[in-house]
């Protein structure tokens, strides 16, 4: 019975065999993902899912490198005027997807359009201006020194603006950012990047094709086709990639890294990531949360190094700060505390001996087991007497619960936009203020006045070695004072057949540069 | 007839009302549809913005009449993640879940009947006790399950060494219950056959069918032993009955007994039961759907679910019910069909 339904089965594929054979012959990438792009303007979402699509339709000025440098792209190079002035030079001869050739004029519309989008424009908000000097010059300029102003322009991708300026058929502006609804942009695209979008159904296919005049003719990349297809169920996208199915998934669930190692036609490619993940104690809730020493205890009190390698399988790395490894506020000499007697001691010291009851919440679809997290730090606070009535909810509802600070212990991960420390405190620990909107996500309400400034000043410092001097010392203090209790940085996982060379174009940003991928 | 139909579309009206007062009442509890709109970083103000765009804080019966009175033009309002009118988005997907209803159907059918009728004509037959056996494991395993284990088989392949592989028997008997694998996984494939409308079939290419049979299977695998216990269950007491005790008397063939006149009788309860449960696979496929990245409805309902696109969870729960009561009228049409004796209307003849 077995072996003739293998037989049949075999019979099958081997039908649809010559059909591989053929694909073979231009180079084609299928590609699992947990979600497709949303949206084809990627001005309408910062998400790691358009900023992927940015980099194989379009081009930033420049790009983070592996080590987090930085290397030129539409930008040949750039100098610095003075305090607040960059001044640019442009690639020349690069074509857009329609033909147009990019000059600054691309370079100043996108530039305008960065500082409407509801979602960039908090990043742009440290630029006053763009001065285009001619052709193929121009100038960024902050109102204030900017310390981060190569960071913010990875997130300039020159857009086609003969392409996307005019009005459509039924007299939209093509231009107009939307949020709900069709625009243009929404479902046109024209950008200098290595492939162009020919078919896209949302939620279950993305085709790409190789731009023919793609600007960069020593790319390594040789794939002439990818279909991306979003498969947000972890245990079919692997079994996609075990089959056979697909040539590249990510992201690779922890539970199944082992599988995919041992398979012998898989390639598995892990990286410690920049996301961290931590618990805020949120003072004005509970008053024993105003105690340092309570504080403290609790950040005694959590085993980060068993998380990581229980739970999380080894798949994260533990923490003691904000600043993963290679930002500048990364501060070496931060390590773990584990030490359960001495978050007893401090306890009583606090004369919080006999503990007390605190609320917690967390997401349970967000982060890699946020759930499994939330449990296991509910029991480690069990032992110092705190006992804990946790609450896990999906996303969706945990986030509105989250701006309504609704537990005294909440969780959150962060990943900084501009790869740097600053972002972290900025709006994790600074004190809330809902005008600036400093302190946004600090379901804490830690609030230091002194490392606040501290933050400040260091952002307009150029000199980066003072710079990053000041963001360390930020680090330190936070951990003396256990403003909140980090956790780990979740890592990123990548898998690939053994004839896609991925290892190359991944970053530790989480978007692989499919432009450069090399398929065997 | 008439009454009938008319009475069943006022139902259908009340049904829809109550399904979407039902919907609006719990949105609340669905979550924030901003937070899957925008990035982290997007501040407070920004957000009031775009809620304030979106109507979301209107009071909730000025949103509710906003709904019905545009429902009522056929307008249900567009999804948030699809930027799209809820019905077209669920237009797109529905053939991808009828296609696996169908699949699925069809499985069921043509093993359920014969299995089931067998096995009430020689319950004592090794053969019966052996699909009786089999279709209680079947109905005890959940859909998912039966899925992952499927794709482990039959799509990523198993080899198996329990036995030594140095001896011919043990080489044969590894090889026996080692599968090939290579069948597909995942979605409907790339050649799919445009019918009409938005209707595209993987019916009619070698690449959508392969595409289907595991999809299918899992689906069936949960209704399958239903059907067959059903049928031979219903099946023997017909063969009890009088009438066929008094053919059997008459001196008719036993294929004539069996398929003219006890089938025909058996097989009333089951189009009633097989009509509601066509309405509840529409709810397992969700778990197929998902386990199989099928793009239907159920796994466009899901993940609506999970980013909160509310106006497309209430489009989607008020088209599953007009289903449901379409199903309905159908099966009380076919039933009237079936057994003339039935008045529809449930008056007394």
């Amino acid at each position: 019975m077995k072996k003739l339904i293998a037989a049949f089965v075999g019979s099958m594929a081997l039908a649809s065999a010559p059909l591989a054979l053929a694909a073979d012959a231009t180079k084609e990438l299928k590609m699992a993902y947990d979600a497709d792009p949303v949206t084809l303007d990627i001005h309408e979402q910062l998400s790691g899912g358009i900023l992927q699509l940015s980099h194989m339709t379009f081009d930033p000025l420049l790009r983070w490198t592996k080590d987090l440098g930085f290397e030129p792209r539409l930008a040949e190079s750039w100098e610095r005027i003075d305090d607040k002035t960059m001044r640019f030079k442009l690639r020349e001869g690069v074509m857009f997807h329609s033909g147009n050739e990019l000059t600054t004029a691309d370079v100043k519309f996108t530039f305008d359009r960065l500082k409407q989008s509801q979602d960039f424009k908090a990043i742009f908000k440290p630029f006053s201006a763009i001065n285009v000097v001619d052709d193929y010059t121009f100038e960024l300029v902050t109102s204030e020194p900017y310390p981060l102003l190569l960071n913010t322009a990875t997130y300039i991708f020159p857009l086609d603006s003969e392409f996307y300026s005019g009005q459509t058929e039924s007299g939209k502006d093509k231009s107009e950012i939307l949020k709900h609804g069709n625009s243009f942009a929404s479902e046109n695209l024209s950008g200098t990047g290595p492939y162009t979008v020919t078919e896209r159904k949302q939620g279950v296919r993305v085709e790409f094709e190789r731009f023919d005049d793609y600007w960069d003719t020593e790319s390594p990349g040789n794939v002439d086709k990818i279909v991306l297809t979003p498969i947000k169920e972890n245990n079919t996208r692997v079994s996609a990639l075990l089959s056979g199915g697909v040539d590249f998934v990510a992201p690779v669930p922890p539970n199944d890294l082992e599988r995919i190692r041992n398979d012998k036609n898989s390639n598995l490619v892990t990286m410690s990531g920049t996301r961290i993940i931590l618990f805020h104690m949120n003072q004005e809730r509970v008053e024993a949360f105003k105690n340092p020493k309570v504080r403290q205890a609790i950040a005694y009190a959590i085993n980060q190094e068993g998380i990581a390698a229980k739970i999380m399988k080894g798949f994260a790395t533990p923490a003691a700060q904000m600043s993963p490894a290679g930002y500048q506020g990364h501060n070496d000499s931060l390590a773990p505390r584990f030490d359960v007697a001495k978050a007893q001691e401090l306890m009583k010291e606090a004369g919080y001996e006999d503990g007390f009851t605190i609320t917690m919440m967390a997401p349970n679809n967000r982060y890699v087991n946020d759930d499994k997290i939330a449990q296991a730090v509910a029991a480690m606070l069990a032992r110092i007497n705190i006992k804990v009535d946790l609450k896990t909810l999906p996303k969706a509802q945990y986030w509105p619960e989250y701006d309504n600070r609704a537990a005294d212990m909440m969780m959150i991960g962060w990943h900084a936009d501009t790869e740097d420390s600053a972002n972290f405190y900025e709006f994790l620990t600074f004190c809330p203020d809902a005008d600036s909107g400093a302190g946004q996500y600090n379901a804490g309400n830690y609030c230091n006045a002194e490392i606040d400034a501290l933050v400040d000043k260091a952002n307009v410092e150029t000199d980066l070695d003072k710079r990053a001097a000041m963001l360390q010392e930020v680090e330190q203090r936070l951990y003396d004072d256990a403003a909140f209790v980090p956790l780990h940085w979740q890592d990123l996982a990548w898998a690939s057949k053994k004839n896609v060379n991925i290892e190359p174009v991944l970053n530790v940003m989480n978007f692989p540069y499919l432009g450069d991928l090399v398929v065997e | 007839m008439l009454a009938f139909l008319v009475q069943r579309i006022s139902q259908a009206f009340l049904v829809m009302f109550v399904i979407s007062v039902i919907a609006f009442a719990i949105q609340d509890g669905l979550g924030d549809p901003l937070q899957e709109m925008v990035g982290m970083s997007v501040s407070q103000e920004e957000r009031e913005a775009i809620r304030e765009e979106l109507g979301l804080n209107d009071p909730m019966v000025v949103q509710y009449l906003r709904f019905a009175g545009n429902a009522l033009q056929g307008d249900l309002g567009n999804s948030y993640f699809y930027s799209k009118p809820t019905l077209e988005v669920i237009a797109e997907h529905l053939p991808g879940t009828l296609e696996l209803v169908i699949g699925a159907s069809l499985i069921i059918v043509f093993l359920s009947v014969p299995i089931g009728v067998y096995a009430a004509i020689r319950p004592q037959a090794w053969l019966s006790k052996f699909f009786m056996g089999v279709s209680t494991v079947g109905i005890s395993i959940p859909v998912f399950l039966t899925a992952i284990v499927l794709i482990q088989l039959f799509s990523i392949g198993v080899t198996v060494s329990w036995f030594p592989s140095d001896t011919g028997w043990g080489q044969w008997l590894n090889d026996f219950f080692s599968t090939e694998g290579g069948l597909p996984s995942y979605g409907r494939g790339d050649d799919l056959i445009h019918l009409f409308g938005t209707w595209e079939s993987g019916f009619f290419s070698s690449g959508g069918l392969m595409h289907l049979v595991l999809p299918s299977v899992s689906l069936a695998s949960i209704m399958l032993p239903l059907f067959i216990r059903l049928i031979r269950a219903e099946m023997m007491e017909v063969l009890q009955s009088d009438y066929v005790r008094y053919a059997r008397a008459k001196g008719l063939s036993a294929g004539r007994i069996n398929f003219l006149h006890a089938l025909k009788n058996t097989m009333l309860p089951v189009i009633t039961v097989g009509g509601v449960q066509i309405g509840i696979m529409v709810a397992y496929t969700i778990l197929t759907e998902t386990v199989f990245q099928w793009p239907g409805v159920g796994l466009m309902f899901l993940e609506a679910i999970t980013r909160s696109d509310i106006p497309l969870i209430v489009a989607y729960l008020m088209v599953v019910g007009l289903i449901f009561v379409v199903t309905n009228t159908l099966v009380d049409l076919i039933y009237g069909l079936v057994n003339p004796t039935v008045k529809l209307t449930g008056k007394k003849a």
